[in-house]
């Protein structure tokens, strides 16, 4: 059994495969060039298993392809497999988070588009339907955009509960379905909104990730636009861990796939200085749920390190032992064979990385 | 009597690495669009998005004049008129 990492840049895919315990790692040319891919997931409910994909032309638009061959081909429908109702007038500008549903749902899978709005096919990923309940929430129009876009970037479904999902969206922040996505709800009790007048409000947070313990499907943390955040409620309150990491601010968080109350960070040191604090490339785990915090670079790049890692540029893989991965925006992707006690790189000089996901295969 | 479409290197994986394709259609921009939609519906969405409009940084021309300083998807396409689709110099 290999591992498959796969880099979503700015400018196109690369697919890296390690046979040998992600000791070293070859990679494909670039899959897509020029399409910008800020999603990427491997579906392995199924058999083969189907790697999906973002791309985002910045003169030919954006589209979702698929892979049953782990990037050997590619299908892409004749149909615009994601696209916004006429009767919305919007039109779909990215997708930004490929997530498959919980085992329980084979076929199902979720795409959060920009603007905000979730996306869910039945049929593997070859069509997707918008989910109508939470593009006509009230609180829509309210929804802000970032820099980066208004979108819904993460999607969690609850692995015990198929009715049970949550999206996160900048800005917007967390809501939540208990009814298989009939009727939604805003969950940012105790996130703070500092760029608003009212920094506790009920919605308007700029949550930029959310990911599920291994452990207790209740238990997320969040990393938000300053401030780091676990809940013990499914989302219901929420309250800072930040205290053992260097800074507040950052894009990514990621749960370890088996052990409970292990997560990683990688933090940036501020809004206004979106570099690692002291220029140091580090990852911080946590192993009691975000109480305390350790840096972990052992192997990585010495001082001055400029390289920011956004969103979903932190992933593990599905492993006994897990493997961490990141990549940053200078180019160069870094993979833990250890549960992040020790590093290599896995490439440099890449375009500017958006995401990254790895698996067995 | 056919309209000829000159399509991008970039989108000719779209049409079997052809440079070019005839439409039997004529009218406007928007109908010669309409055809495109249902022959080759990948090409056409690069074109436009799913509200019809012409992409940002995707120009058209009419017979050599770009359609955005004529009519837009309003702008008359006549029988035999040749239609080229260029990106425009846009992009990082």
């Amino acid at each position: 059994m290999g591992t498959l990492l796969m880099i979503g840049t700015n400018k196109g895919l690369f697919l890296a495969r390690s046979d040998d315990g992600r000791a070293t790692w070859s990679i494909d040319p670039v899959h897509y060039p020029m399409n910008g891919v800020y999603a990427v997931a491997l579906d392995t409910r199924s058999s083969p298993p189907r790697l999906h994909a973002s791309l985002t032309s910045s003169h030919f638009g954006p589209t979702v392809v698929t892979s049953d061959d782990l990037g050997t081909t590619w299908n892409e429908p004749e149909a615009a497999p994601v696209a916004f109702p006429s009767d919305t007038g919007e039109a779909l500008r990215r997708v930004w988070a490929i997530t498959p549903g919980p085992a329980a749902q084979p076929g199902v899978v979720y795409a959060g588009a920009e603007p905000s709005a979730l996306f869910r096919s039945e049929d593997n990923g070859a069509s997707y339907a918008m989910v109508r309940s939470l593009w006509d929430h009230p609180h829509r129009e309210l929804w802000g955009e970032g820099f980066g876009g208004q979108a819904i970037h993460t999607v969690l479904p609850r692995p015990d509960d198929p009715a049970a999902l949550l999206v996160a969206m900048s800005t917007g922040g967390v809501y939540r379905s208990a009814d298989a996505g009939s009727s939604w709800s805003p969950f940012n009790t105790g996130i703070k909104a500092y760029f608003l007048p009212d920094p506790w409000p009920e919605q308007g947070q700029c949550v930029h990730k959310v990911t599920r313990d291994a452990a207790d499907p209740d238990r997320l943390y969040a990393q938000n636009h300053h401030g780091v955040y676990r809940s013990d409620d499914g989302g219901a309150t929420w309250t800072s861990i930040a205290d053992g990491l260097p800074t507040d601010f950052g894009f990514a968080i990621v749960a370890h796939p088996h052990r409970g109350g292990v997560v990683y960070s990688y933090p940036i040191e501020a809004d206004g200085m979106r570099f690692p604090p002291d220029k140091r490339c580090a990852v911080y785990r946590s192993t009691d749920a975000g109480a305390s915090w350790e840096a972990l670079s052992d192997g990585l790049p010495g001082t001055p390190y400029f390289g920011a890692v956004l969103r979903d540029a932190l992933c593990t893989d599905d492993a006994e032992v897990a493997g961490v991965y990141f990549g940053t925006r200078n180019g160069d992707v870094y993979a833990s064979p250890d549960e992040g006690d020790t590093w290599r790189l896995v490439a440099s000089h890449l375009p500017d990385v958006l995401c990254v996901r790895a698996a067995e295969v | 009597m056919a309209v000829t479409i000159l399509v991008p290197g970039a989108l000719r994986g779209e049409i079997d690495g052809r440079s070019q394709v005839d439409v039997d259609a004529h009218g406007t921009l928007a109908e010669i669009l309409g055809e495109l939609d249902a022959r080759w519906p990948r090409l056409a969405r690069r074109i436009h998005d799913e509200r019809g409009e012409i992409r940002r940084y995707v120009n058209v021309y009419v017979d050599g004049e770009d359609v955005r300083r004529l009519d837009g998807l309003a702008t008359p396409v006549g029988v035999n008129a040749e239609v080229q689709i260029l990106p425009s110099v846009a992009g990082g």
